[in-house]
């Protein structure tokens, strides 16, 4: 039973999205009610089931657990397992998932196909961070597209066209060069196999292509190709601009799932792909990226700063702590790299936090213009207080999950590159400048607008959702050790086997001069 | 001897006999009131000739000295031309009678052709080839034109005669330069000329006028000019059938060619084919983002797939022919799928083949335009659908054979292409209302889209044994 205990999990919500599918249509209140019910227990069953993947996971052993194998088409493999690093990707999208559902508990349109895309989506993102060979990770990772793209284009909102193909245009893009390198790998080491591949030398010797002298020869080719898909989907400055568009359009649930999962893939790409596969083309290539980062996390809150719409303001703030985890994870030190997955986790429950803040009066008052609110606080206390929370952690407050990622990536930072460090640790101020401005205009002032006058606060049903969320939120924020204990040995034996492979570099460029 | 020659040779003159007894019976007969039971025939007799194909045992044999080869790489081709003959047929005679559209010489022409294509994809000998070829693209003239009191039909199959017949002699007069220069028409012995020492000059120009005129036939850039009209003017049903069959014919037939008649040059057609392949894929991908008419879609559709089809044959290997074969294959099924429900679009009564029909069909009629978004995210080539194994298959031969630059041209053109694959499932789910939209489909038409869709899910488990069949093929091919 152990043995099939992930693939289970992972397809767990397609059969029960089978399931919706084929019961009698019909879109009354009835079938209706029937397709969340079933959704919201599908979803808790696999999340009750992942708590036992977490039970049975041994963090000190930093090989890949309870691996599945099978032969597949092609001659690939279907091949799934966890390590430390990928278990609580698990975890937070198992977490997260039957919260989305609640979440969407107003929507009256289309509603059993919403929750169908919604299965879907779960087991594709759930394969993503499971998938042991590339071709599998492949399909996973761009299925994912399929079902995003009708979340936005059909329950988002006025310009979900425009955002639903940007959304799928853009990351398709990045993730067909993605392909093409994959498959350069597959030939080159005879083997679709994660593990295997994580321990084969991909060629590091220059050479010349068009005139331009690639340093790091075929790994920097390879980083850059993957790096196009990952940099995409994190999104990092400057191709992060998709997100916004995307974000502002589709529907609560839908940024959810994109703020708090989606955008985690990339990251998790860098730490499964680039950094172990190409040490040397990551080597090569980090300062560029660090830099990279430390625009995205200034530009962006400067961006987030002026925004008038207030998922748009959350989006930059994505931008910008995605920032700190490209930039944790490219200093290549255990703070950075523990930073950079704490960030990651903790990004997950804060920005799923937020949307859902903004999702809850725009329930009520249906505009999210930062304008049209003002002293909410008079009439709904409690989102007040719940807001508040969340505002802090994403300002990164110690004491809340927000700080411990920051800090730690900002003292990896310091270690690789104090310019760096410097420039990124303004983007701190920013955040508090953007995230207490928000909170001011929004939730503070006089009630004057007609509009507010009868604003309820929240319900019950809102409160049980917003309850998991702030209590890890505050877990994680005083006591880290829980989720450092757990990637800890994994990211140090990541460093140690990039450090390890590190000294070909010398031995390459000596070579070449 | 001649027993064996015409053993070997049964399934083509069985449907051959079929053909001429169905022209005579309908005749005399009933004339277009046994179209019907004409069509049902045609169709179960191509279905067990596929069934007799398949079960024909592996080995090679051939027949005539050799102009006539049997083998997995003809078998597989055989079975897949066949079936999708019987079932665009099937799937075309609802739509065809509620057009006036069912005449008897319709299944007759489509046997007929299909005896063209199985002669084809076993030619082994230039005069064999042409034989075939030409049978086959008669019968398709023909039946392009086949709504006659339509000008767009007539217009279409007079275009499509005087592009084929220029084509026909660009392949006629290769032809004769790879005789004139190797002394023979059979592959064979062409492949044995090239053998001494190298490829003459004068073979390789005979070479380049082959590969002209057959790439006519399968629509790659640039001898593509006929497909977008062909496509538009003649009947749906028709359309179909162009787009699916002869299309893996004339691949087939390229591929016999360039292993077994000039196997020995393939670093020189390589090149050329490779070319091919690009520019199909991008012209392809570009020239249908700004078709507003789905027939002229899936026509630029058809081309840019030919292109990736053509990405596994520049590759030049064994794996390169087992790639082309999934390609088609998967290309097939889909372009079944998508024209049973093309064909069945109508606004009162009649046909209508505009995008912008499809408006919010996704309300309307879920399961049939779920089905649809399934095979439209496979042709654009996303996972899990089968459309991506197909891309995956050719972009890796294309890799294995130094083609990476092909390769990064595919992805990429994959991108563009899916743009307007995508802008049909957003008119579909999230579109302006169309002014409404029928789609009356009788039960093999609505069995072979959801089955189609069906497939392209449930293909990522074992790909249905496609896969082994085509290892075999290409084996053969290139034994």
């Amino acid at each position: 039973m152990e043995n099939h205990l992930l693939s289970l999990i992972t397809f767990l919500p397609l059969i029960g999205a089978a399931i919706l599918a084929l019961a009698p249509s019909g879109d009354g209140p009835a079938e209706q009610r029937n397709a969340k019910w079933l959704a919201l227990a599908v979803t808790s069953v696999t999340f009750i089931a992942s708590l036992f993947v977490l039970a049975g996971f041994e963090p000190s052993d930093t090989g890949f657990q309870m691996v599945e194998e099978a032969d597949w088409i092609m001659g690939l493999h279907y091949k799934m397992g966890l390590d430390g690093i990928s278990v609580l990707f698990v975890m937070l999208t198992t977490f997260l998932m039957p919260i989305t559902i609640a979440a969407c508990w107003n929507v009256t349109t289309r509603v059993r196909e919403y929750m169908i895309a919604f299965l879907v989506l779960e087991t594709l993102m759930l394969g993503v961070f499971m998938a042991l060979d590339l071709v599998l990770f492949y399909l996973f990772f761009e299925g994912g597209l399929i079902p995003m793209f009708l979340i936005i284009g059909i329950w988002g909102g006025p310009r979900r066209i425009y955002a639903a193909f940007k959304f799928f245009l853009y990351t398709f893009l990045g993730s067909v060069l993605m392909l093409v390198a994959m498959i350069y790998m597959y030939i080159e080491a005879g083997t679709t196999d994660i593990p295997a591949l994580m321990s084969h030398q991909f060629g590091t010797q220059s050479f010349s292509l068009l005139g331009i002298q690639i340093v790091g020869g075929a790994q920097t080719l390879l980083f850059l190709a993957f790096f196009a898909s990952f940099a995409v989907k994190m999104p990092m400055w400057p191709v992060h601009t998709w997100l916004p568009d995307a974000h502002v359009e589709a529907p609560t649930a839908g940024s959810v799932i994109l703020a708090a999962i989606l955008l985690k893939m990339g990251g998790y790409g860098f730490l499964r792909f680039s950094l172990p596969m190409f040490p040397v083309g990551s080597e090569v290539m980090a300062g560029f990226v660090l830099w990279l980062s430390a625009i995205a996390i200034v530009y962006a809150s400067l961006v987030a700063l002026v925004q008038e719409d207030m998922k748009k303001l959350i989006a930059y703030s994505s931008v910008a702590h995605m920032g700190y985890v490209t930039a944790g994870i490219f200093a290549f030190n255990q703070q950075g790299m523990d930073g950079a997955i704490f960030q990651m986790l903790s990004h997950g429950f804060v920005s799923a936090a937020l949307f859902l803040v903004v999702g809850v009066v725009y329930d009520r008052i249906h505009t999210r213009e930062i304008a049209a609110y003002g002293g909410l606080v008079n009439r709904m206390p409690k989102y007040a207080l719940i807001f508040m929370l969340f505002t802090m952690a994403n300002v990164g407050l110690p004491g809340t999950s927000g700080f411990v990622g920051e800090f730690l990536t900002l003292s990896g930072m310091f270690q690789a590159d104090t310019w760096v460090a410097l420039v990124a640790t303004s983007g701190v101020i920013l955040s508090a400048a953007y995230a207490l401005w928000l909170y001011r205009r929004v939730v503070f002032g006089e009630l004057i607008k007609e509009s507010l006058k009868t604003i309820a606060d929240m319900d019950a049903r809102e409160r049980a959702i917003f309850a998991p969320l702030v209590f890890f939120t505050l877990l994680l924020g005083i006591y880290p050790a829980l989720v450092t204990d757990l990637i800890g040995p994994s990211a140090a034996a990541l460093l140690e086997h990039f450090q390890a492979s590190l000294p070909d570099m010398a031995g390459a460029a000596a070579a070449t001069h | 001897m001649i027993s064996a020659d015409i053993h070997t040779i049964l399934p083509e003159i069985l449907l051959a006999a079929y053909a001429m007894a169905a022209l005579l019976a309908a005749v005399y007969g009933g004339k277009d009131r046994l179209a019907g039971a004409l069509t049902w025939a045609s169709a179960a007799v191509m279905a067990l000739l596929a069934v007799m194909v398949a079960s024909g045992g592996p080995g090679a044999a051939s027949a005539f000295g050799g102009s006539f080869v049997v083998d997995a790489y003809g078998r597989f081709a055989k079975v897949a031309v066949l079936l999708a003959a019987a079932l665009v047929l099937l799937m075309g005679q609802g739509p065809l009678e509620r057009r006036g559209l069912l005449r008897f010489e319709y299944p007759v022409l489509v046997a007929l052709s299909v005896v063209g294509m199985m002669v084809m994809v076993s030619a082994g000998d230039l005069m064999v080839l042409y034989m075939g070829l030409e049978l086959q693209s008669l019968a398709l003239y023909v039946v392009a034109a086949m709504n006659r009191n339509s000008e767009r039909s007539t217009e279409a199959g007079l275009k499509y005669f005087v592009l084929g017949a220029l084509s026909s002699g660009l392949l006629l007069y290769g032809a004769s330069l790879a005789y004139g220069y190797a002394g023979t028409t059979l592959f064979s012995g062409i492949l044995g000329a090239a053998n001494d020492g190298h490829v003459g000059l004068g073979l390789l120009v005979g070479l380049a006028f082959i590969i002209a005129g057959l790439t006519f036939k399968v629509s790659a850039v640039p001898f593509h000019m006929w497909t977008p009209d062909v496509y538009e003017g003649a009947p749906t049903p028709v359309t179909a059938f162009f787009a699916t069959a002869p299309k893996l014919a004339a691949m087939g037939l390229l591929g016999r060619v360039l292993f077994d008649a000039f196997g020995q040059a393939v670093g020189d057609w390589r090149q050329i084919i490779a070319l091919l392949s690009l520019l199909s894929m991008f012209l392809g991908a570009v020239a249908a983002i700004g078709q507003t008419n789905i027939k002229r879609l899936m026509a630029y559709s058809s081309i840019a797939h030919m292109g990736y089809a053509l990405m596994g044959l520049a590759a030049g290997s064994e794996q390169g022919v087992q790639a082309m074969l999934i390609y088609m294959a998967i290309y097939l099924t889909m372009n079944i799928g998508s024209f049973a429900f093309i064909m069945a679009m109508e606004r009162d009564g009649k046909p209508v083949t505009d995008i912008a029909s499809l408006g919010l069909y996704g309300k309307a009629e879920p399961l049939k335009a779920y089905a649809l978004l399934a095979l439209m995210f496979s042709l654009a080539g996303v996972p899990p659908f089968m459309g991506f194994f197909a891309k995956f298959a050719v972009l890796k031969v294309a890799m294995l054979s130094g083609l990476a630059w092909l390769a990064l041209a595919g992805v990429i053109a994959s991108v563009i292409g899916a743009f307007y694959y995508l802008r049909i499932v957003y008119i579909m789910f999230f579109g302006e209302e169309g002014e409404g939209l029928e789609t009356p489909m009788g039960p093999v038409a609505w069995l072979a889209l959801v089955g189609s869709a069906a497939v392209m899910l449930l293909g990522v488990v074992n790909m249905f044994g496609v896969e082994g069949a085509a290892a075999a093929a290409a084996q053969a091919l290139l034994r």
